[in-house]
């Protein structure tokens, strides 16, 4: 069998990482490119400060468009951690007296780890919801925590982006408005790939990001309810309805506004396309290889999984070796959220569905977008029969340990 | 012939410069660094021992332009070395936790997992050299006799041996500071670690002391019996230690105290001159051969510590035991350390020792 090639890493790549990041769009650059030669602070006063804020409003309009919102609802940030701490600080913060958090398991870091600090740190209390067995929030498991009187707010996202599935995003918003509970939601995930509407009853913020829609890194937004009682993480100059100080970027969020005007024009195409070529990678690495088993929801609506998100785990398979195998033969996936460190952990995800330790080491990400091909799925289908059986040699380094 | 190779790469100046080396020599090279312990818990420490360690070696493998991963061996590292260094200083040994983590880690878990995935050869920055001969690999002595590491790699096994890469041993330690200089290695002037990794400040004792408990006890005199001190947990006392005795009766002027045993189960530290520290004779638990095993008796030298001299020694097996005669008395040797055989530079075998005699 074919050896681990390493000099292949010069190879040309096949990405099937795009819920990690996205490649930028070139009407993103060009837009980025045409805003930065524009001198001036937007909150400055003269002309040069006006043409920059000019931009800066465009943008936001633009959003505001795409999204169905106000314009004054688009809090610009510098990404999608920033949004999501803004929004669960800012709410509990800004909370009458309600001290516990409602939140899912199936959260990304950038939502657990702000309410973890919040109630280690500040007194904060948790309630987590049921998920299913496709990590989809149990709403009656939900509305039975929204009955208790002391909530600071409830947050649960939009999409997952582990295993794709998509929440009741409207019908847990009407159950927290129904209770006057401020509900957040992280649609970074979700824009782009399914229909998101953030004009719905009962969502006072909403998480978007730039990087994974074909915009720039480092650029995002909270769209906040003009009505939320909300208090701000950047004190400063008073930017963004002072709930987010700091200079407006106008390059960056004008390439975000571009980028994020596409993803969702394109999303209805892009999704049945993505749905087919998906359906195509998990039957095909399915069919060829022994003991893969899907994670999450099987089904193709909108209202079930990300299009393009499949996670799948390998039997007897330690994902991170697998990662490394494939990244050898030019495949670049994911065993779940990036991590820092670089130390795999088992996904919080996986194990909060009820997934056993040893499958959630096990399991790889592969996540399609817009330049994604059969082509891609054929590269993996013919590079995985050879890396699955290594890494099942390898096995964990700590069975190995034990002989 | 072009190896697959896996660098471990600490994030330290040697095995970047020998992760380059590999590299040059035309090997397939993919740069590992290590987690092996979690230490300390606060902000930006999640998941890894060191960041600063972690980031430098991922910058070296940009610099050679090698794939980078973390393999999480924490596992692995807390219970067959940090355990081990736990239990054997309970035990009233004194260990020596580098060898055991080239010994149960980095050239057994981690090289098991480089074969099973395809690789060759496992490279390190240890100074040591491997040599091939007709009875198969054998390992010497680095050319840098300040620097040489054999002595901690003195329990690997042939196998081990052909799948050990030390691009480093026959070059001095400052020529390879230099070399990473000219390579344009951030880490050239990182300096040398001494202390034991997962000990950072280097209190032992503290660090003893906070995984065991403090045991007060007594330290008393080797000749007289009499009490001339106390301690805080017998565990932590080195055969041959001088230092931080706090004795509360002070030997005459000109006088040294040494301890020349530690009674565990008595939790008692036994405390006298230096003539009481010397032996002749040694047996040692463990035994490894890095080669054929000798026929019978063997002569040859012995080393007792990593950075002690080799003195001339006649080795043989009893049940499976080492036993060693010195042929001069040598001082202050603690059970636990390894009884390292040498034949000139050649490693012989190892053993842990677990007995010593005048």
């Amino acid at each position: 069998m074919p050896l681990v090639t390493i000099t292949s890493v010069n190879a040309p790549r096949v990405y099937l990482d795009h819920a990690a990041t996205t490649p930028m769009r070139p009407e993103a650059q060009q837009a980025w490119l045409d805003a930065s030669q524009v001198r001036g602070n937007p909150s400055s006063l003269h002309a040069g400060g006006r043409r920059a804020r000019r931009i800066v409003e465009e943008a936001r309009e633009q959003i505001a468009q795409s999204l169905q919102v106000r314009p004054s609802e688009v809090v610009f940030t510098a990404g999608g951690t920033e949004a999501n701490n803004l929004a669960v600080k800012g709410l509990a913060w800004a909370a009458q007296g309600g001290r516990t958090i409602i939140r899912s398991p199936i959260e990304h870091h950038a939502v657990l780890d702000p309410t973890d600090w919040l109630a280690k740190a500040q007194g904060f209390v948790i309630h987590e919801p049921a998920v299913d067995e496709w990590g989809r929030v149990d709403v009656d498991d939900l509305t039975r925590l929204l009955a208790d009187s002391d909530n600071a707010l409830c947050t649960v996202m939009w999409a997952n982006n582990e295993i794709g599935t998509v929440q009741p995003v409207a019908e847990i918003a009407a159950r927290c408005e129904a209770v006057g509970v401020p509900f957040h939601t992280d649609a970074v995930q979700a824009i782009g790939m399914l229909p998101v509407n953030m004009g719905i009853p009962g969502l006072t913020a909403a998480t978007v990001s730039g990087h994974k829609l074909g915009g720039p890194v480092g650029v995002g937004a909270l769209i906040v309810d003009r009505d939320a009682r909300i208090d701000p993480l950047l004190h400063g100059g008073g930017q963004e309805r002072d709930l987010r100080s700091g200079t407006l970027d106008a390059a960056s969020v004008s390439a975000f506004a571009v980028a994020l005007d596409l993803a969702v024009a394109e999303q209805a195409h892009l999704r049945e396309r993505l749905i087919t070529l998906r359906l195509s990678l998990v039957d095909r690495v399915c069919a060829t290889i022994q003991g893969a088993v899907l994670q999450g929801d099987p089904g193709i609506d909108a209202t079930q999984r990300l299009p393009g998100n499949v996670a799948i785990s390998f039997a007897d398979c330690e994902g991170d070796a697998l990662l490394m195998l494939l990244d050898a033969a030019g495949i670049e996936c994911s065993t779940g959220s990036a991590c820092t460190s670089g130390v795999p952990e088992p996904s919080h995800v996986l194990l909060a569905m009820g997934v056993d330790g040893g499958a959630a080491r096990g399991t790889l990400r592969f996540s399609l977008g817009r330049n994604s091909t059969e082509a891609d799925v054929d590269a993996l289908v013919a590079a995985l029969p050879a890396a699955v059986e290594r890494a099942r040699r390898a096995g964990s380094p700590r069975i190995a340990m034990r002989s | 012939m072009t190896k697959r190779v896996i660098a471990a790469l600490s994030g330290g100046v040697d095995s970047a410069v020998a992760a380059a080396r590999a590299v040059d020599d035309g090997h397939e090279v993919v740069g590992v660094h290590l987690a092996l312990a979690k230490v300390g818990h606060h902000a930006g420490s999640r998941g890894c021992c060191s960041p600063d360690d972690a980031r430098d070696a991922r910058r070296v493998a940009d610099v050679l332009g090698i794939p980078y991963y973390v393999w999480d061996m924490h596992e692995e590292f807390e219970r067959d070395v940090m355990g081990d260094f736990i239990a054997e200083y309970e035990r009233g040994n004194t260990p020596n936790p580098c060898l055991r983590c080239n010994e149960k880690i980095k050239f057994a878990a981690v090289l098991e997992r480089a074969w099973a995935l395809g690789f060759d050869a496992v490279c390190t920055g240890h100074y040591a050299q491997v040599t091939q001969s007709s009875a198969g690999p054998q390992l010497h002595r680095a050319v840098d006799p300040d620097k040489d590491q054999s002595y901690v790699l003195g329990v690997l096994t042939p196998p081990q041996l052909s799948s050990a890469l030390f691009p480093l041993g026959d070059t001095l330690k400052s020529q390879v500071r230099e070399e990473a200089r000219a390579r344009g290695l951030l880490v050239a002037d990182k300096p040398d670690s001494h202390d034991i990794c997962f000990i950072p400040d280097g209190d032992t004792t503290a660090w003893l002391h906070d995984k065991l408990g403090e045991r007060p006890g007594d330290i008393v005199d080797a000749d007289s019996g009499a009490k001339i001190g106390t301690h805080q947990g017998a565990y932590s006392y080195t055969v041959g230690q001088r230092r931080g005795l706090n004795l509360t009766t002070q030997p005459a002027p000109g006088e040294r105290r040494y301890v020349v045993d530690t009674d565990i189960s008595n939790n008692t530290v036994l405390v006298g001159a230096a003539e009481l520290l010397g032996i002749r004779h040694l047996r040692g638990r463990n035994l490894r051969w890095c080669g054929t095993a000798p026929d019978g008796e063997f002569s040859g030298q012995a080393q007792v510590r990593a950075h002690g001299d080799p003195v001339p020694a006649t080795a043989y097996v009893v049940n499976g035991d080492l036993h060693v005669d010195l042929h001069e008395t040598i001082r202050g040797v603690a059970t636990g350390q390894a009884v390292v055989m040498y034949d000139g530079s050649r490693v012989i075998g190892s053993a842990t020792i677990e007995h010593t005699a005048a």
